[in-house]
């Protein structure tokens, strides 16, 4: 391990250095005052760091390779689906005909930003099989709640002011029961079988007629597709609710099923992980949301619609649920979206579904002779193994992720799943070779040894990285949340 | 299928399908049931090369009239400003935008980092105890703000000004439905929050107040006179501000504001077609653990060596679930590392300079369309906009203005029917004085 602080950037400030060349002043000025009351300006400067340009180049520089990317190594954080981020994506978006507009130009200006808009909802459209798609959600649960106003709307319109239970399984991300309270309901949870799907007694249980959705990742957060789907879609429709697809797990089904044709009423999708975003260290992403016939009332206003004269935004919407983001939504997502969904088309993406489910498969198999596998059977694009066996040796499934560290690998998600004991969860995606595959399979596997063997090096983990195990509960109960000058 | 993006070969396939026991890929579908199985192909466009697929999408691009082969006199809360060209280097080190939120801290110090910095710089712009890691967008951001004072409260009413951006209003009154938030707006007198309304208006029944400073129409609203009024009633003081003009104003820390929050585009962030750009959101220390979003804290390593984690989780969707303060997950941390990267190259001096280039050209050009006999809307200390008062509609004007590679102002009859024919005009520091003479003399036919 080598101990070395980057210096904080205020750290590295010294006063009269500049970083900057500001545009001349070619205009007379005038005294400040004279514009403004002096109560209102500023006395004592913000205290920003003073560097040169080099200095921020090699500040950033340094603390990026304190990071670790998709781009530096193998990244299998399930349900997150860290694929490669294609280069020409960022290319596009930087255009300055995409990248330099105003949201607020006269549409005349902008037919080309609007075009590409109308094409990506059309490609959505296909791809979920539904029949209306807004790009206003800034990420995955902005678009879930999204999807729940819209629902909330459908069912008062109909006079239904009853309908207060949004219902998760217990698999459920974190966001579903979150976004649920956002959106003014209150969250039931549905319990798994021991198959690892909805138990479908227990949703007849929880559903009735205060039920406004079901909220359902397919595949689930396990990794498993859950089979009964049409029969859980006839339940909660029967009681006159609605089937609500969080579409993080879109990267399993490809070419292979649609939510539209599942019964699923509306679906977010986030075009930061199956259409490759990229992350960008924790956003931005983007959250658009699809729906059947029956809700498009209620979307977010504007929607982008086609005329003989152009395209246009639609103000005109009596029944939508209102803005949800200024403006039209995380377009530079949306352009990188775009431009991979072109760059693989139809037969493109059926082999990203394939191959990342052939991955996912392959580890699962050559893993579960080491670990728990809690669900014996075909997995999609990413599975969950349980760390119990180690967990008997002292060794947790925390240990094995930052052992994992050691041999230059991000970890899988781990204890997520809440249903399942000591749980990683491994998503490999279609862009990884099986060379890398093995890799990771042999350095889980070793870890797996260590523990029976020598169980103090994964317990000690990590060894190798920059910094060692930090103490989280110091940070919670002392907190420092910004640079402060001794 | 060969594709650059998929490794996979067929001496790959067969020898995973073998290990598994499988015979064909389709076996791996198997649990989905025939009814729901998609049996054709997308009908969707075919895939394209990289350079066929380029071309056309710099084409169509070229349909658009950008910001930097044209001048653009457009703002109303989304600005053309000067990017300094290092920070697009840094955002393109792959290591950080190939990266997700930083769950492993030993292996993500340096977004944390970033973050931490990042914090750091909001809280000092703005004047305040503690900045979160980021949020969506300004208008997102506060919505949320106004979630956060009703849960604080206990008071389901919050009074926003008509001086908030539009589309930031209509942002919050969505997310007030979520929560049944009742929503009122406070007229405005001559361009600025009507004081004798708010104090009518105000009462122990109201979460928060609503303000933005400088506001929608340029203005810079008296934070210290609000202040007084909304904490008489101890409701929170909620200002929406633009992080660049508080380089040259007093920041509303310094008048007792309770959240500040905003959007940080101004600082090398793309005006993107309105997005992604950069939510902030800033507290006072007694709101700390009830904001939303991730936040980043200082700790040490077993060793005893500084290092970042991300901290406070016990707020966040992910632990709390329903009981969390927000819902939000995947927030603009690859835009918050460019507007640090912005501030950073901008600096203490910079951001100043900045602030005041934009008053000093803004004044200017106010002052040459007051010369040419323009009557100026509202006029009064302002920040980089003020408005204007046209003999037509605005679109009208704007798309003559299109032929001559200008971008017009923003036409205020959108949102504000006592407004029509007005166009707010942004002055940055990027426009030169031919920029501002041209504009003013092309602008002469369509004086009201």
């Amino acid at each position: 391990m080598h101990n070395e602080n980057q210096a904080l950037i205020f750290e590295l400030s010294k006063p009269g250095r500049i970083g900057y060349s500001l545009p001349e002043m070619d205009i007379p000025e005038v005294e400040l005052s004279d514009l403004l009351p002096a109560e209102y300006i500023r006395q004592e400067d913000a205290d920003l760091p003073e560097v040169s340009e080099l200095d921020i180049m090699r500040h950033y520089t340094a603390l990026s390779k304190r990071n670790h990317g998709v781009d530096s190594g193998f990244y299998p954080l399930g349900s997150c689906t860290m694929k490669y981020n294609p280069k020409v994506n960022e290319n596009v978006a930087r255009y300055n005909g995409f990248a330099h507009l105003h949201p607020l130009q006269d549409e005349s200006s902008v037919q080309g930003a609007m075009e590409l808009l109308y094409d990506l909802q059309e490609h959505l459209i296909e791809i979920t099989g539904m029949d209306e798609v807004t790009l206003q959600p800034a990420a995955g649960a902005h678009g879930e709640w999204t999807g729940l106003m819209m629902i909330r709307a459908y069912h008062e319109a109909n006079g239904d002011f009853n309908r207060t239970k949004v219902i998760v399984p217990d698999s459920a991300h974190g966001t579903n029961p979150a976004s649920a309270t956002v959106a003014g309901f209150e969250t039931f949870t549905v319990k798994s079988n021991d198959q690892g799907l909805v138990d479908l007694e227990d949703l007849r249980r929880v559903v009735g007629d205060d039920t406004a959705a079901l909220m359902l990742t397919n595949p689930n957060t396990l990794g498993l597709f859950e089979e009964n789907i049409l029969e859980m879609a006839e339940i909660v429709h029967g009681a006159g609710g609605k089937l609500y697809y969080d579409g993080a797990n879109l990267n399993a089904v490809l070419s292979k099923a649609r939510p539209g044709d599942m019964g699923f009423d509306v679906v977010h999708l986030n075009l930061h992980k199956t259409f490759t975003g990229p992350h960008g260290g924790g956003g931005p992403g983007s959250g658009p949301v699809g729906v059947k016939e029956d809700l498009i009332p209620y979307l977010p206003k504007p929607i982008l619609v086609k005329t003989e004269e152009g395209y246009t935004f639609n103000y005109d919407r009596p029944q939508s649920i209102g803005r949800v983001k200024p403006y039209y939504g995380n377009f530079g997502i949306n352009v990188r979206a775009y431009t991979y969904i072109r760059s693989m088309g139809p037969d493109g993406l059926k082999a990203v579904t394939e191959n990342a489910v052939l991955n996912a498969n392959y580890m699962m198999r050559k893993l579960a002779p080491a670990f728990d596998l809690p669900y014996d059977k075909h997995c999609k694009h990413e599975f969950v193994l349980s760390g119990k066996r180690q967990k008997k040796l002292g060794v947790r499934t925390l240990d094995i992720a930052k052992r994992l560290l050691d041999f230059g690998y991000h970890p899988p998600t781990i204890y997520f799943p809440l249903n399942v004991e000591e749980c990683m969860m491994i998503e490999p995606t279609e862009t990884e070779s099986k060379e890398t595959l093995d890799s990771f399979i042999d350095a889980m596997l070793q870890i797996a040894k260590e523990a029976e063997e020598n169980p103090e090096v994964v317990q000690e983990a990590p060894h190798t990285t920059v910094i060692g195990r930090l103490d989280e509960t110091l940070a919670a109960r002392k907190p420092v949340l910004r640079y402060q000058k001794d | 299928m060969k594709h650059r993006y998929l490794p996979m070969t067929d001496s790959d396939q067969k020898e995973m399908l073998e290990a598994i026991g499988v015979k064909t890929i389709d076996d791996l579908f198997s649990d989905i049931p025939e009814s729901v199985r998609f049996k054709r192909e997308y009908n969707i466009k075919p895939a394209k090369t990289e350079s066929a697929l380029m071309k056309e999408l710099m084409l169509l691009s070229q349909k658009n009239a950008d910001l930097k082969t044209n001048t653009s006199f457009l703002g109303a809360g989304v600005y053309d400003h000067y990017m300094p060209v290092i920070v697009d280097h840094v955002l393109s080190r792959s290591e950080f935008y190939t990266a997700y939120t930083p769950y492993q801290p030993e292996i993500s110090q340096g977004e944390l980092q970033a973050i931490f910095e990042f914090q750091t710089m909001i809280s000092e712009l703005t004047g305040m105890d503690v900045a979160n890691s980021s949020m969506y967008d300004g208008g997102t951001a506060l919505a949320e703000a106004a979630m956060l004072a009703t849960g604080h409260t206990k008071r389901k009413k919050v009074l926003i000004s008509s001086t908030v951006h539009p589309e930031s209003k209509a942002v919050i009154e969505t997310y007030a439905k979520g929560q049944y938030i009742d929503v009122v707006e406070i007229p405005h007198k001559d361009g600025l929050t009507d004081m004798s309304a708010l104090k009518e208006m105000i009462g122990d029944d109201i979460a928060a107040v609503v303000v933005q400073y400088p506001n929608f129409f340029g203005r810079v609203e008296p934070l210290a006179e609000l202040e007084e009024i909304i904490h008489a009633h101890k409701s929170l003081f909620v200002v929406s501000s633009n992080p660049l003009s508080l380089g040259a104003l007093t920041p509303p820390g310094k008048f007792g504001a309770d959240i500040v929050a905003g959007d940080a585009q101004v600082f090398g962030i793309p005006t993107a077609f309105g997005g992604p750009h950069c939510g902030y959101f800033a507290v006072t220390k007694k709101l700390m653990r009830k904001v939303p979003g991730r936040l980043v804290g200082q700790t040490v390593d077993e060793n005893g060596q500084r290092g970042f984690v991300l901290t406070l989780q016990a707020r966040e969707q992910h632990i709390r679930r329903d009981k969390a303060t927000s819902n939000i997950c995947s927030n603009q941390a690859l835009n918050a590392l460019a507007a640090s990267v912005a501030m950073t190259a901008l600096g203490r001096n910079g951001v100043k300079q900045m602030a005041i280039d934009n008053i000093q050209k803004a004044h200017y050009a106010k002052e040459q369309f007051r010369s040419a006999g323009f009557e100026i809307t509202f006029d009064g200390g302002s920040f980089n906009e003020f408005i204007i008062k046209c003999n037509r509609p605005v679109r009208e004007v704007n798309q003559a203005l299109l032929k001559k590679n200008i971008i017009g102002g923003y036409d205020l009859g959108r949102d504000y029917s006592e407004l029509a024919h007005h166009m707010l005009i942004a002055v940055t520091e990027l426009r030169t004085k031919g920029e501002i003479d041209t504009f003013v003399a092309e602008m002469g036919d369509y004086r009201a």
